[in-house]
């Protein structure tokens, strides 16, 4: 079984670490909103939820730069220059890598602003 | 008309100073001054972004026109496109989320010695002290409140959303039929403020205001003493016209036969800073135009006019009501 996943054609893993990033959004403020409504359902700490936040982030943050690993491979490694404009096949496949890169750097910030509040805010009130 | 009324009531908040006491960076208030400074800190830090970015601009538009290497190109895009704005709003955002916790509006609610309840109406603002000893005192379109000491408010509405907020002293809290939401303010400095409703409710709604006056706290207390003894001296001529065209329906007057509850409550409206829900100073005249035909004043408001009663009758009404002090 391969670690690392071979390079294919398709526009989803452009869509990869937006993805990861919109499913870590809502988790976060899901969960904390589901827990500051109802604590004793939950039945955790607050401390409990942040740390919940601090792994999704983790994990969102490695998917992300495992998806900007791979957009930067497909992008060849850096090697081309853009504008990538060419209606060849090379060039589709080097665009779209580099635009995928690009998400993937947008993306892994906004997780972290995301992810920020929690490092902050010790209780659900303050 | 209403824009004579409008005019004369701009012009009477210009000259006793309201324009300067209505701005959020002038802060009087613990929370206000850490709203101001959270402001002239982004301010600061985006001003810093934009100038690096304009310069730059300038810098390789007008004075530097070579052609850089894609390299050095490469490495100027990098740390000037992306990691320095990527830090510079990471660091913006650390302080705000830093300065949370303290400005959230139940921090340190629990300590205040006392309560303000105060409900929103369509259009102006109902207000009871709960002091933590004694019985509540009941006022309206005025909130005064001790410097130095934490004050809790808890913020209602009877109609529709309303939003109150005092600028000086903190930031703004929304009053919402069906739920009451808490805000703690604390002033530091004494002085009349002006606060507006910051939630469109109707069409009186630039008309909503309320004065907020920050008192030393021992005149605060002695001012909350006097509010709990009526005004009204039983037998006055004013009194008992008052009563006789059927204000007390509407509006409440200790130490009277006056027991509405649908008006503002008037028992010591001689001593407010305004009338008319902060949109009029408090004088003997803007009361009687009120009375004659508050549509004027207050399009939508639900008092009806009474301009057909004898001009000596409200004058008389009038008098007495600037003297319940």
């Amino acid at each position: 079984m391969r670690l690392i996943p071979k390079q294919i054609e398709t526009l989803w893993t452009l869509f990869t670490a937006p993805v990861v990033w919109a499913a870590h959004f809502l988790v976060c403020y899901i969960g904390a909103a589901v827990y500051c409504a109802k604590p004793e359902l939950v039945g955790l700490s607050f401390n409990a939820v942040r740390a919940g936040i601090a792994a999704v982030t983790v994990i969102a943050l490695s998917l992300i730069a495992l998806s900007a690993w791979l957009a930067w491979r497909q992008w060849g490694f850096g090697t081309d220059d853009p504008p990538h404009d060419d209606p060849t096949r090379r060039d589709r496949t080097l665009f779209q890598g580099l635009a995928t890169l690009l998400l993937s750097g947008l993306s892994f910030i906004a997780v972290i602003f995301t992810a920020m509040p929690a490092l902050f805010l010790t209780e659900c009130i303050r | 008309m209403g824009q004579y009324f409008s005019l004369s009531a701009a012009s009477f908040l210009l000259a006793s100073g309201y324009a300067r006491a209505r701005s959020a960076l002038e802060p009087a208030g613990e929370e206000a001054q850490q709203i101001a400074g959270l402001f002239w800190v982004m301010l600061s830090g985006g001003a810093l972004m934009w100038l690096g970015v304009v310069g730059l601009l300038l810098h390789s538009a007008l004075f530097n026109r070579r052609r850089l290497a894609e390299k050095s190109a490469s490495r100027i895009i990098l740390w000037g496109g992306v990691v320095f704005p990527s830090v510079m709003l990471c660091v913006l955002l650390a302080y705000a989320l830093w300065l949370m916790p303290g400005l959230r509006p139940f921090a340190q609610a629990s300590s205040a010695a006392l309560r303000i309840e105060i409900t929103g109406r369509q259009f102006w603002w109902e207000v009871v002290y709960h002091p933590s000893q004694g019985p509540p005192v009941v006022s309206a379109n005025e909130i005064r409140l001790p410097v130095g000491e934490r004050v809790e408010l808890t913020l209602k509405s009877a109609d529709v959303i309303h939003s109150f907020w005092i600028p000086p002293l903190g930031g703004k809290m929304d009053m919402i039929p069906g739920r009451t939401n808490r805000l703690s303010l604390k002033a530091t400095k004494p002085g009349v403020f002006r606060g507006p409703c910051a939630e469109y409710c109707g069409t009186s709604h630039a008309l909503m205001a309320f004065s907020a006056v920050a008192m030393e706290p021992e005149a605060f207390r002695s001012w909350l003493a006097a509010q709990a003894i009526p005004a009204a001296s039983a037998g006055a001529s004013g009194s008992a016209l008052f009563l006789r065209h059927g204000c007390g329906s509407c509006h409440f007057v200790a130490g009277t036969d006056a027991r509405g509850m649908i008006g503002p409550d008037l028992s010591h409206i001689g001593s407010r800073v305004t009338v008319g829900a902060g949109i009029l100073p408090n004088t003997e005249d803007a009361i009687a135009r009120f009375i004659a035909r508050p549509e004027l004043i207050k399009p939508g408001s639900s008092m009806p006019a009474f301009d057909m009663l004898p001009p000596d009758d409200i004058r008389a009404i009038t008098a007495w009501l600037r003297g319940l002090r």
